[in-house]
């Protein structure tokens, strides 16, 4: 009779079991990390021990005189880069999908930078970008143009990032506005032949369209761009001085000093902001999202 | 299936074969002790490797590996990852004063205060590596001298003698500029190189406020506030007005300025004397045209030398047993005349040994005499690094912005007096 039972609920509960190494393997590499993520952002940590401090890491590493500029450079960067991704794309992919010859040859070119190391991409144009013996200025100087310093002067390092960005990530942007061209149907485009040329097509058909991979491109860069860091840390190290410390930048620094609660504080914090700034325009963008 | 038996056997004897094999090299290996080594790449890897050569050619029962890390802060994390898990080479090479203290000695390392060899270390340096009346480090390196290296055929050239205030720096600068040469190189790409207009200055600094760095521990005085502190920052601001640095230093690297130093195409750079080695090693006829100056202050009959002290050999808690006998004894022979002597073949010295006994070679680079003179006269002090624990990690970038134009010296200043309140509180200091 009670094996009965036993034997009933192992039956009920039969299916939940295959949850489980899914479950421990999320709890171990996520749940735990995120938790005492939480705990050590609270603490002050040496890596030996951890005295509880309650709030001041938070305290200490909002008050940072240094904190303003890295936040404003990541929302300048993070706008940047995904703006012009998403601006710069859409007439690439409209090329690349239309009857070209040598169009495999293109799309390759337009990609290739996407598989490339970014640390390699960044100290590659570190080198192409300085300012007496790189060959960007090499190139500006014998047609007679000025040779801006471009990673050295505080003004433009950071702009420079992030046009290197938008050339090393365009090329995803790129393939999934393909995606979303290449899955309009063919009727639009027929019944638009009656209508006009190029521009009606592009106005009219592809632009309203390829909303959602518009939203798509838009959300994943900008969520790059908010967290990116190793292509300015190649590039700059966030310098000169602070001129192109991003959030991330600055988190890492701290943890290089050794500053382990503080940098774990930042990092929560980076976390929420993400959050905070990416759920609602995710709502807003799902709200109007179109089917075709 | 007769096929298959036979590649199922084959198989078997082979890693038979294999594990035999395996099991002989095992039996070999316990013979001789292997000790690990733990430095940065550069100089450090080579003094170690000299001195590791060295013991090996005198001890052939022992074997020292060198582990390669990388310098700077990144190296800083590697040191402190390894001392936390416990998984520390046999012995190290690190930093003496704040960062030492920063590794929580007396939790992690080996307490040498009453070992032989010790007797024979300078108690100056000692102070430097000790926490709780306890000492961890032995030398291997030489002192260093933090100023001003400069090109002596320009100063031939130009007529120029040694500046002993900063004023005659300054006109010593727009001599310099005149001659199409560079006053000040700068190397902003390579960060830390902007920091010793400030650091080095020290000597300057406790001229005036002779307790400033009890004081500074005790958060009782601070950059911004005090005259003679600041006037650091104000030089590089004055570098960047003044246009004594080179087009591109922005991004310019430690190398390239020292290129520039010894092709004579810029007079002064703000460096430590470990950049002779590198000299030496690069530009072997030019090292003789290399000199040093203390960085001149505010009067000539106070102008002095700030000194940076050795970085030292340490050993964890988890080398024990016959490697930590193995460790000692390699320890002994790296302050010992012998050890001294095979130092000195590999790596030219670029300053003073701090070990009772120790000569310098008489072919001694001029600029390490230049250095020795102002130590042998009484006119130096150690760079307060080695006399607080207090260093804000992020001087550099701040001394960058200012070189740069991007910050004042007085906002620099107060911005790093909260920096440095940071690293305070991770030690647990008293006061902050």
């Amino acid at each position: 009779m009670k094996k009965n039972t036993i034997q009933k609920g192992l039956l009920k509960t039969y299916p939940n079991w295959f949850y489980l190494p899914a479950v421990i393997t999320f709890a171990i590499f996520f749940v735990i990390p995120t938790i005492s993520a939480f705990y050590f952002s609270l603490t002050r940590w040496t890596l030996f021990d951890a005295t509880f401090i309650g709030f001041d890491n938070y305290v200490s590493f909002l008050s940072d005189p240094m904190l303003s500029i890295g936040l404003k450079n990541t929302f300048i960067y993070a706008i940047l880069t995904s703006g012009l991704k998403t601006v710069l794309a859409l007439p690439l992919a409209v090329m690349l999908t239309s009857n070209i010859r040598f169009k495999g040859f293109y799309r390759s070119i337009v990609f290739f930078p996407v598989l490339v190391s970014t640390i390699a991409v960044g100290i590659t144009f570190s080198i192409l970008m300085q300012p007496n013996s790189g060959l960007i200025n090499v190139v500006l100087g014998s047609i007679g143009l000025g040779q801006p310093d471009w990673l050295g002067n505080p003004k433009l390092a950071l702009y420079s990032v992030v046009f290197v960005d938008v050339w090393k990530g365009i090329g995803i942007a790129t393939v999934i506005y393909m995606a979303g061209i290449l899955a309009i149907p063919n009727d639009y485009f027929d019944a638009m032949k009656l209508e006009g040329g190029f521009w009606i097509r592009f106005r009219h058909v592809i632009i309203p369209l390829v909303r959602n991979s518009t939203f798509t491109i838009i959300l994943l860069s900008f969520i790059g761009g908010l967290r990116s860091f190793d292509l300015i840390w190649a590039m700059t190290g966030g310098g000169p001085g602070f001129a192109s410390d991003v959030l991330t930048s600055v988190i890492y620094k701290q943890y290089q000093a050794g500053f382990y609660g503080l940098s774990t504080a930042g990092n929560v914090i980076l976390f929420i902001m993400v959050t905070v700034l990416i759920f609602p325009l995710r709502r807003f963008f799902n709200s109007r999202e179109i089917e075709l | 299936m007769v096929k298959k038996l036979t590649v199922f056997t084959l198989v078997v004897l082979m890693s038979l074969g294999l594990f035999a094999a395996g099991q002989q090299e095992a039996v070999k290996q316990t013979g001789p002790i292997t000790l690990t080594y733990l430095v940065a790449s550069g100089t450090d890897q080579n003094q170690a490797g000299a001195l590791a050569d060295g013991f090996m050619a005198l001890n052939p029962d022992v074997k020292i590996e060198l582990e390669l890390r990388p310098g700077g802060s990144d190296g800083d994390n590697i040191v402190k990852t390894r001392l936390a898990t416990g998984e520390m080479n046999d012995m190290f090479f690190y930093n003496a004063g704040s960062l030492l203290q920063a590794l929580n000695p007396t939790e992690t390392l080996v307490d040498l205060t009453n070992e032989p060899f010790m007797d024979v270390v300078d108690d100056a340096f000692k102070s430097t590596v000790s926490q709780k009346g306890m000492v961890f480090g032995v030398p291997n390196q030489t002192a260093m001298g933090g100023g001003i290296l400069y090109n002596k055929k320009v100063y031939a050239d130009l007529g120029l003698s040694i500046p002993k205030t900063w004023d005659e720096f300054a006109a010593n600068n727009e001599i310099i500029k005149k001659a199409g040469i560079t006053p000040v190189i700068a190397t902003y790409g390579d960060t830390w190189t902007s920091q010793l207009f400030v650091l080095a200055d020290y000597y300057n600094v406790q001229a005036a406020v002779p307790d400033f760095a009890a004081q500074y521990t005790a958060n009782k005085i601070k950059y911004a506030t005090t005259p003679a502190a600041i006037k650091g920052f104000e030089h590089l601001k004055e570098g960047y007005d003044k246009g004594w640095y080179q087009s591109g230093f922005a991004t310019a690297k430690y190398d390239q300025g020292l290129e520039l130093l010894a092709n004579g195409k810029g007079a002064h750079y703000p460096m430590l004397s470990f950049a002779f080695t590198n000299i030496v090693a690069n530009w072997p006829d030019k090292a003789a045209d290399i000199g040093f100056f203390a960085q001149p202050g505010t009067s000539a009959d106070k102008n002095g030398a700030t000194i940076w002290m050795l970085s030292a050999n340490y050993v964890p808690k988890t080398t024990t047993g016959a490697k930590l006998e193995a460790v000692k004894k390699f320890l002994a022979y790296s302050v010992s005349p012998q050890g001294i002597d095979d130092l000195n073949k590999a790596v030219p010295p670029s300053g003073p040994y701090l070990v009772k006994g120790a000569k310098l070679p008489a072919d001694v680079l001029p600029a390490v005499m230049d250095i020795s003179k102002y130590i042998d006269s009484g006119m130096s002090a150690p760079a307060l690094e080695f006399l607080s624990p207090v260093k804000g990690p992020r001087l550099e970038q701040f001394c960058v912005a200012v070189g740069t134009g991007q910050m004042t010296p007085a906002q620099a200043a107060a911005d790093y007096d909260k920096d440095v309140a940071n690293q305070a509180k991770q030690l647990g200091l008293a006061g902050w």
